[in-house]
Parts: C-alpha cells; sequence; structure tokens
C-alpha cells in the first residue's frame, strides 16, 4: 500500500467547488497569492462566493469576473499600487456585501475555526467601527476578577482554502522557501477542503532538503496539489520568482475587458503563453 | 534643509525614549525618521525590512518577524506603528478605509487593516503628508483607528500626529487635538485654516530643524532625495 496521490488539475480542484461557498483565499496582498487556481475559478460558471482573503488582486479578479457575493477581508492591495481598481468598483457600486475585519481578527477567526472553537477573544476592533459594520460581531466578558470585556472573534470556518507553495510533493506535504508563511497553515485547519498549488512536485525525499520548519503543511492538511508551474504569477513567489510589476500595472490600468480578452479567454497555458510573450 | 527633513526628525522624535521595542512606519517619512532616531537617539529600536525580516542600522538581518508574528508584538504590546491617515478627526479617530457610508461607499480605500488592533494595544502615531481640511475632518466616515472616548482600554495610547506643516497631539482639554509646534516658515494661522475643526492651541514652539548630523544621516539614507518628491 502506498500513501494517496494527490495530484489533480486546477480545473478538477473548481469541479469540486459549488455556488455560494466560503473560499480561503492564502498568501498576503499580491504575495504568493494561488492566481492559478483562482483563473481557474474564473473559467468556471461558479458563484454567489464568499471568499476570505487577506485582499490582493485574487479578490480583485473574482469581483472583475463576478464571483464574489461577500468579502470577508482587513484591506485589499496590490502592495505597490495601493488599492485594487475592481474591488474597489466593486464596492463603490454595491455589488458584494462585506465582513470588514481587523487584520489580527482574521488570524483569531481562523485559528478558531481551526481549533474547533466557537470563538476566541482578543482586545482588536474594539471601539471601532468594526463591530458597527458587521453586527454579527459580540462582545465576551472574562469571568476573571479583571472583569474585562473583549472581542468575541467568531470561528471562520472556511468550505474550502486555496494556496500556493513553492514545493509540494505529491501527498500534500508543501515547504514555503520565502521569508514569510503568510498564513497558509491556518486557511487550511479552517477549512473542510484544502487544495494546494504549487511551482513543482517533487518526491517527498527531495521536498525534505531544508529546514523543517519551512515545511508548513502536511498530509493532514491538504487533500489536493496541483502542479502550476509561475502559479502565482502576477504576484510574488519568493525566491522562485518575483512580483510581475509591469503585468500589475497592466491589470491595475487596462480595460477590463481587453485584459480578459488578451490573457483569460483561454486555459492556464494560454495565459502563461500570453504573458511570455 | 527641506521642510520633508523636518518633517523627517519630527517623526523620529516620535520615537524618543521608546527603547527597545518595534518601530513600524509606514511610508516613507515616517520609515526615514525611524532609521535616523536608531541611528542616533534610539539605537535599541528594532525595525523590519517591511517584509519579515528585522534589520539591524546597518541594514544586517537580526531576526524573523512573519506576519503572523508582527500581530504577537500588536497584543504584547512592545510596538509604536506610525500609520497614514485618509482622514482624523478632533479626537484621534481615524479612516483608511472608505469614504461614505460603509455599506455603499463613495470612494473605497484601502480597508481598515491592523488600524483597530494597533490603537487598542499599543502607542500610535499618524503622519500626514498633506495637511487639510479634507484630512483633518469634524467626524470620520468610518473608526479604523481609535480615537479617545471610544473605549480604547487600558492600552490605548494615541501619541501624536506629524504633518506636512506640524506636529500635533492630543494634551488638548478631554484629549481634543492641540497644536504642539509648527515647521519653521508655517504660521499658526495656516494650519488653523488648513484643519476642519477647531485646535487648541496654546503656546505652540517651532518644530526643531534637523542638525548637521542628521542631515548627513538623512543624506545617506536618502541619497536621491525621494523623501521630496
Amino acid at each position: 500500500m502506498s500513501q494517496r496521490d494527490k495530484r489533480m488539475t486546477a480545473d478538477e480542484v473548481v469541479s469540486t467547488l459549488s455556488d455560494g461557498m466560503t473560499v480561503g483565499i492564502g498568501g498576503w496582498g499580491s504575495r504568493r497569492k494561488p492566481m492559478a487556481l483562482v483563473r481557474a475559478i474564473l473559467r468556471s460558471s461558479l458563484r454567489d462566493l464568499a471568499v476570505v482573503s487577506y485582499g490582493g488582486p485574487d479578490l480583485g479578479l473574482l469581483c472583475a469576473a463576478g464571483k464574489v457575493r461577500t468579502a470577508v477581508f482587513g484591506f485589499v492591495t496590490l502592495d505597490s499600487i495601493p488599492y485594487d481598481p475592481y474591488f474597489r468598483k466593486a464596492r463603490e457600486s454595491g455589488a458584494i456585501a462585506v465582513r470588514e475585519w481587523d487584520e489580527g481578527m482574521f488570524q483569531t477567526g481562523l485559528r478558531a475555526a481551526a481549533h474547533r472553537l466557537p470563538f476566541l477573544p482578543m482586545r482588536a476592533g474594539l471601539g471601532s467601527d468594526v463591530l458597527e459594520s458587521d453586527r454579527s460581531l459580540k462582545t465576551v466578558r472574562s469571568p476573571y476578577d479583571d472583569g474585562e470585556e473583549l472581542l468575541a472573534v467568531p470561528a471562520l470556518h472556511l468550505d474550502v482554502a486555496l494556496v500556493h507553495l513553492n514545493r509540494a510533493d505529491r501527498h500534500g506535504n508543501a515547504r514555503y522557501l520565502g521569508p514569510d508563511p503568510y498564513f497558509d497553515d491556518l486557511f487550511c485547519l479552517a477549512a473542510g477542503k484544502r487544495f494546494v498549488s504549487c511551482e513543482s512536485v517533487v518526491d517527498t525525499a527531495d521536498l525534505a532538503e531544508g529546514p523543517p520548519q519551512t515545511l508548513l503543511l502536511n498530509r493532514m492538511m491538504v487533500d489536493g496539489v496541483v502542479e502550476t508551474p509561475n502559479g502565482a504569477h502576477f504576484t510574488s513567489c519568493s525566491p522562485d520568482y518575483g512580483r510581475d510589476e509591469a503585468f500589475q500595472k497592466e491589470y491595475a490600468t487596462a480595460p477590463w475587458e481587453s485584459f480578459a480578452d488578451k490573457y483569460l479567454s483561454g486555459d492556464e497555458a494560454s495565459y502563461q503563453k500570453a504573458v511570455a510573450a | 534643509m527641506t521642510n520633508m527633513d523636518v518633517c523627517v526628525v519630527a517623526c523620529a522624535e516620535l520615537f524618543r525614549g521608546d527603547g527597545e521595542i518595534l518601530a513600524s512606519p509606514m511610508g516613507l517619512v515616517p520609515a526615514l525618521g525611524a532609521r535616523l532616531a536608531r541611528l542616533s537617539f534610539e539605537p535599541d529600536l528594532l525595525l523590519s525590512d517591511g517584509e519579515a525580516t528585522l534589520l539591524t542600522g546597518d541594514g544586517v538581518a537580526e531576526g524573523w518577524l512573519p506576519y503572523r508574528a508582527v500581530f504577537d508584538v500588536v497584543a504584547h504590546g512592545r510596538r509604536h506603528v506610525v500609520m497614514g491617515a485618509n482622514q482624523i478627526d478632533r479626537y484621534g479617530n481615524q479612516n483608511i478605509s472608505c469614504i461614505g457610508p460603509h455599506a455603499a461607499p463613495k470612494r473605497q480605500l484601502l480597508g481598515v487593516r491592523g488600524a483597530p488592533g494597533n490603537t487598542v494595544n499599543h502607542r500610535t502615531s499618524y503622519w500626514v503628508p498633506r495637511h487639510s481640511p479634507r484630512v483633518f475632518v469634524p467626524t470620520v466616515d468610518f473608526v479604523a483607528g481609535v480615537g479617545y472616548h471610544r473605549g480604547g482600554g487600558a492600552f490605548h495610547d494615541v501619541y501624536r500626529v506629524v504633518t506636512d506643516l506640524c506636529v500635533l497631539d492630543f494634551g488638548g482639554p478631554s484629549h481634543a487635538m492641540r497644536l504642539l509646534s509648527v515647521h519653521p516658515g508655517v504660521s499658526v494661522d495656516d494650519v488653523v485654516e488648513q484643519t476642519g475643526f477647531p485646535l487648541v492651541v496654546e503656546d505652540p514652539g517651532v518644530t526643531r530643524t534637523p542638525t548637521d548630523d542628521e542631515l548627513a544621516l538623512l543624506s545617506t539614507l536618502d541619497p536621491t532625495g525621494a523623501r521630496n518628491a
């Protein structure tokens, strides 16, 4: 008997999703986003997604394509370009509902889901309009002598997590090689179904070369592995590649129709070919 | 000496006395200020490269601070952040989320980012590169950064605001915004005129100018003069 081979294509991943799902997307801003998986969602008929993301062009693209019902976010930025134009447009036209949380609340909400807890207490959010705008949020009082009132950050349960790492084996063990793991492990722990795309699938023995603490995901945390070289493009995937700033600028400034026509009308291979051209 | 040189030094002064904490400046001018402070009067400050590495004053990696660890520092409290502000009111409430009603904003901005957590956990200052009534408003459209009288709790500490015109704090009656100093060449009237609410003006001084050593340091830290752009 051998361990399960979890390799699949990006389109196979998306075929397991359904309308209305809550989808957590890893990475951060315009950094190591699972963009090939996002592009596969763009090619699908999926709609009404609730997207949970430290937002970047992942959320922007999904908004531009009309896939988003609700965005759960703390910020949406392209890093080198302050605001994502399509998220902005979706907000200003009232096309999407939002739950806008402090960044740290995200981590706490994901951790609560990962730990199968209904909530975790935290100070972030108290006194701000985050509590005014998301009426589902409640506070909790410490049962100890301090009696402090804290925010009860609700568990952020995800139907599915999509993350992109540098390397993985076919079983779902995966490693990041850049300076920051972001929160990709927490996204996986908070989700029912977990999919990791990677720059390359390698043998487990080759994956083990390097410091063990950069092996962010283990097999228990992953249901499907997708090999997508350049799959975080146009976000950064350090050290394999940096952000494609010129392309990102084109994304942010070109008319959507012409951008989508040029890059998003075919499959991932034709996307990569158009990018290389 | 340029106005921005004065602003950088005013941002450096934000960190005076902070000791061994993480300085988190957002934007070039506060970042130059933090590095200037570290290289002169606050050598124990910790500074990150803006990603996940802590750097010494000479740019040598001395530690690892990925975002997940930043949130630990925020909760632990050993941090002083200098954020931007699209809007700020008389009591230090700050907005970087949106203009107009939150449900249907006229202008979507960045989002609250870490502002709610920062302001209830540790010292927070603000940098406003263009002091105007559009920024200094009677009421912010969305409270991202928590001001006074909002129940910010035991660790709430909105310290100062540095702008291209002046330095402000919240030392007025009931923590109202107060003019601490005007930059050289700026009049008190200029500041009052560019502020969309009544400012507490007692006896403001003039913001100190950079020393020769500081100007020399600044020219190494920002050789192309990007701060003046």
